[in-house]
């Protein structure tokens, strides 16, 4: 266990776990002191009534200890700047860090949420020039910054539509179709909007059934969520005609804007025909995943649905900022404020630096990338519906199961030993042992060459030793973990030494 | 172009493998009526020392709380954040890494979350925390939503001096599904009344939901008000500032089930209100109704300690409709500056931190009770922050007093029976004696030119 093994043993770099935090330090070290009160002491102490047993039960330790354990951990973890992060659907590219510089800028970082808006010219400004950019890239009318994630975007463009339907009094609206390629947060949000999810079944081609379709639409019908190309990485080319045929039974088109970095400049979600969008702003707009949030995922809609957005907007007269509280209107709020501003920020900086053009090569060059690997690796590993895919491609691992006896775990665990994070696995669901890949723009053909070297030499294994995939990684910190044991006696707080093994 | 290596050589090669002429001929799945046929009406590339000179003369056109002195609070605090929270953040591995998907090289994410979790059970007293939420309103909503899943029933009972603006996301996410939203009234004194209370809970409510102190700044009579809920057979859903937990009776201690709150102060930028950090925490009987991801600890299989996402047959990605939150991303990287935080402060710093607070916000309480005309309307107990009421209009001074470079505080007129006078004032651990004295002196000025 890692708190014994601090002891004086010689240990390769990075070879060591780490201590917990909780069972470091020692009583009286600190690392921080408060500024000096140089004012009256008033005396109105706390009643006793109000007041905690015991003072929280936290570690005291120095400020160099601090950031050594922290370093240490961070030693742990894959990261972009570290290697490849070819997670499909996840959009894993470079996070310029210039975009780190302007967040932190004191100017933004220090505002307050309930300041005037004669503090906030410039941030409302920014703001305002990052809704124009995202709804000239989709094709809509108005944008709301304040979901602060894509599934928070997803579930707020629900409210808008069933508000929608509710305000021409057609609250019969409730049922909302999804496709069975689709992430699970789709059916997830429309539950939470006191909706229902009915699911479609793809086409033999991985796209829509336009018969399927057809026969599922009607006046209970609110709308359909679309992830356009969808999650195999292919356009949905009827689209124009899945828009007539919803709008046609009354209801609306909303779009999981996952997957717009294949589409910048090529397509826009309302010539489509869509009413709704949600962009996630941590992948297609570069800002860092850190690790789980915080995201950003702005919705942009029609027109006809502006009025259905979160107070207040954002609105210019005259190069004077303000922000209009829509008084007297039945605005829907999904966060306490204008959502995650300062990720906002990073995604308008990116915009800024690469501009028109340039975001159309983003998409250009990450549908090369994609294309390019997916070709190179014919041969080693299925693709299922070549035909066509854009930023990313799924492979299925259904042959080396049977071939060699490994799963498509199995060979994603042993990529960890290369030094490439694994794709993302068994999603989407209607492919079996799904391996989807997405490798971004910011690769280099270098990169992509070796990526198909480390796929050629795990097949080689897969073939000679298939032990040595289902036993992998061999070379991470740590081998694979006990999941089940982990489920079956959640230990989710540091109580004491691990009594887990 | 930024960002990307191609060469012009690397795509020609790279089209020859693929056996087509030109990059475009990739999109050929796209119909015509859905392309654009100018491209983006966008301006065109800048440079790395163009964008920087654009949004940092942008952000000189703000004025923010390290410019100005700030008294505003209302969820969101100027609170200090240490250096070393930046140094650690802004570190390639947690900053660029996904969601820890791939256990064996997220080791160092993991066991954030795993410090931050324990760090939250610390705080709240409750064993099981989650890896955040997107910030206090909408941890506030789930918690609501595990009460109300916990104990099958359909109606909840907010306290009149709800942050108004985590109201209004409860009632957008609540109204939607079906749930009864009633309001328990504030006594003269400001806080929830305990027997108003009582007479709203039924066989229909599920939850009670306790904001600690509450958004007067008033520490509520917690026991009383989780008595009457109990008794109910209703779950407490505590909203709570963490930093007044260094101090003030932890939720467990009252018998909440759910604990909830902002923990922004905790080394994250006010950042006008965004990316937060929303914390939520729970009994161990509703561990398994916890939205979002939660770490666990385990052993690898040569038996060493390490940590897992765990219990995700919760969660949207497995559970599809049948999950109980959409959840997925959280706010990942502000939880590390939490965790960071927290560790830099220690046992010791945590206290010093809340004495800090209090001390500060007594002395402003202390020099406004001196000025005549200038009322206290409420005088109960408060950690650091509460309400002021002046004889003329609270917009008003908060206009003279930006003047002074002070921002005074948030009005609350129509609030919870406040009136244009009345103020909403906080005070924290970045304040000196001299800003809050200037803060008495601007109100004298004001009061009487």
């Amino acid at each position: 266990m890692s708190h014994e093994r601090q002891g004086a043993t010689p240990a390769r770099w990075g070879a060591d776990l780490q201590t917990s935090l909780f069972a470091k330090g020692r009583a009286g070290r600190r690392a921080t002191t408060m500024p000096a009160w140089r004012g009256d002491d008033v005396d109105t102490a706390l009643p006793a009534g109000a007041l905690r047993a015991a003072p929280a039960d936290l570690p005291s330790l120095s400020e160099l200890e601090v950031l050594r354990h922290y370093t240490l951990l961070s030693n742990l973890n894959h990261h972009i700047e570290r290697g490849l992060y070819p997670l499909g659907s996840c959009t894993m590219k470079y996070n310029p860090r210039l975009n780190e510089k302007v967040a932190a800028l004191s100017g933004f970082a220090s505002l307050h949420p309930e300041q005037d808006e004669a503090d906030l010219q410039g941030l409302l400004c920014a703001l305002k020039l990052l809704q124009d950019a995202l709804c000239e890239i989709t094709g809509f009318a108005a944008c709301s910054l304040q979901p602060a994630a894509g599934a928070h975007g997803e579930y707020l463009g629900m409210q808008v539509i069933r508000a929608r339907h509710l305000d021409r009094g057609e609250s019969g609206r409730t049922e909302v179709l999804i496709p069975d390629s689709a992430h699970g947060t789709n059916p997830a949000s429309v539950v939470l909007t006191g909706m229902k999810p009915r699911t479609l079944k793809s086409g033999p081609d991985g796209r829509l059934d336009l018969d399927a379709l057809r026969a599922a639409v009607g006046p209970q019908t609110a709308g359909i969520m679309i992830t356009n190309p969808n999650t195999l990485g292919l356009f949905e080319s009827d689209i124009v005609e899945v828009a007539r045929i919803v709008h046609a039974a009354g209801g609306l088109l909303y779009m999981d804007g996952a997957n717009l970095n294949a589409i910048l400049g090529k397509a826009k979600p309302a010539l489509m025909g869509f009413d709704v969008v949600h962009l996630n702003l941590h992948k297609t707009f570069s800002t860092p995943h850190g690790g789980g949030g915080p995201g950003a995922g702005p919705i942009c809609v029609t027109e006809e649905l502006a009025r259905f957005l979160p107070a207040p907007v954002i609105r210019e007269d005259g190069g004077v900022y303000r922000l209009d509280a829509c008084a007297g209107e039945c605005r829907p709020s999904v966060h306490a404020y204008l959502g995650n501003t300062g990720v906002c920020l990073r995604a308008l900086t990116y915009i800024l630096r690469l501009g028109g053009d340039g975001l159309t090569r983003v998409s250009e060059r990450a549908v090369l990338n994609a294309n390019y690997l997916r070709k190179r690796l014919e041969g080693l590993l299925t693709v299922e519906h070549a035909d066509g895919t854009l930023h990313e491609f799924i492979a299925t691992g259904a042959d080396w199961k049977e071939r060699f006896g490994v799963r498509t775990l199995d060979v994603a665990k042993r990529m960890l030993d290369y030094g490439i994070h694994a794709p993302t696995i068994y999603f989407p669901l209607i492919v079996d042992e799904a391996i989807m890949i997405e490798p971004t723009e910011t690769e280099s053909k270098e990169t992509l060459d070796r990526f198909v070297e480390v796929v050629a030499a795990i097949r080689a294994e897969a073939e000679r030793d298939p032990d040595l995939l289902r036993s992998a990684p061999h070379t991470t910190p740590v081998s694979r973990l006990d999941e089940a044991a982990a489920a079956r006696r959640p230990d989710l707080s540091w109580l004491g030494p691990c009594n887990c093994g | 172009m930024p960002y990307t290596p191609h060469t012009a050589e690397d795509i020609r090669e790279m089209l020859d493998v693929l056996g087509l002429e030109t990059v475009d001929d990739l999109f050929r799945s796209l119909p015509a009526a859905v392309r654009p046929p100018a491209g983006l009406d966008l301006p065109p590339s800048l440079s790395e020392e163009e964008v920087w000179r654009v949004m940092s003369n942008l952000a000189a056109l703000n004025a923010g709380q390290d410019e100005l002195v700030s008294f505003l609070g209302g969820g969101v605090y100027d609170a200090a954040i240490p250096a070393a929270v930046d140094a650690v953040v802004s570190r390639s591995e947690f900053l660029t890494a996904y969601t820890p998907y791939q256990p064996e090289v997220s080791q160092g994410t993991l066991q954030v979350i795993y410090e931050w979790q324990t760090f939250v059970t610390r705080l709240t007293g409750l064993p099981v925390a989650n890896a955040s939420m997107y910030d206090g309103s909408t941890a506030l909503v789930e918690g609501v939503r595990m009460a109300l899943g916990r104990t099958g029933r359909d109606a909840v009972v907010l306290p009149a001096a709800l942050n108004p603006r985590h109201r209004r996301v409860l009632e957008t996410n609540l109204a939607s599904e079906g749930v009864t939203i009633l309001t328990a009234p504030a006594a003269a004194a400001g806080t929830t009344d305990p027997a108003a209370l009582r007479a709203l809970l039924d066989g229909r409510v599920g939850a009670v939901v306790i904001q600690n102190p509450n958004h007067l700044g008033l520490i509520e009579p917690v026991d009383a008000l989780a008595a009457a809920a109990r008794d109910a057979g209703a779950l407490v859903v505590a909203s709570v500032n963490p930093v007044s937990l260094s101090l003030l009776k932890t939720p467990a201690e009252y018998g909440a089930a759910v604990a909830t709150g902002e923990a922004q102060p905790f080394g994250v930028p006010c950042g006008w209100g965004g990316p937060l950090l929303g914390f939520l925490s729970c009994s161990d009987e509703l561990k398994r109704l916890i939205p979002g991801r939660v770490v666990g600890r385990t052993v690898d299989h040569d038996g060493r300690e390490g940590y897992v996402l765990t219990l995700q047959t919760r969660e949207q990605h497995i559970r599809r409709e049948k999950a109980t939150s959409n959840i997925c991303s959280n706010q990942g990287l502000n939880m590390a500056r939490g965790t960071v935080y927290l560790a830099l402060l220690g046992a010791e710093g945590l206290r010093e931190l809340g004495e800090a607070n209090r001390v500060r916000c007594e002395a402003l309480r202390a020099i406004l009770r001196g000025i005549a005309g200038v009322e206290l309307p409420f005088d109960g107990p408060v950690f650091n922050e509460f309400v002021v009421r002046l004889p003329r209009p609270a917009r008003e001074f908060r206009a003279f007093a930006r003047e002074q470079g002070l921002l005074a505080g948030i009005p609350l007129d129509g609030f919870a029976g406040c009136g244009p006078g009345d103020l909403l004032v906080a005070v924290t651990e970045r304040r000196t004696a001299d800003e809050i004295e200037r803060y008495g002196s601007a109100l004298r000025d004001f009061l009487e030119p």
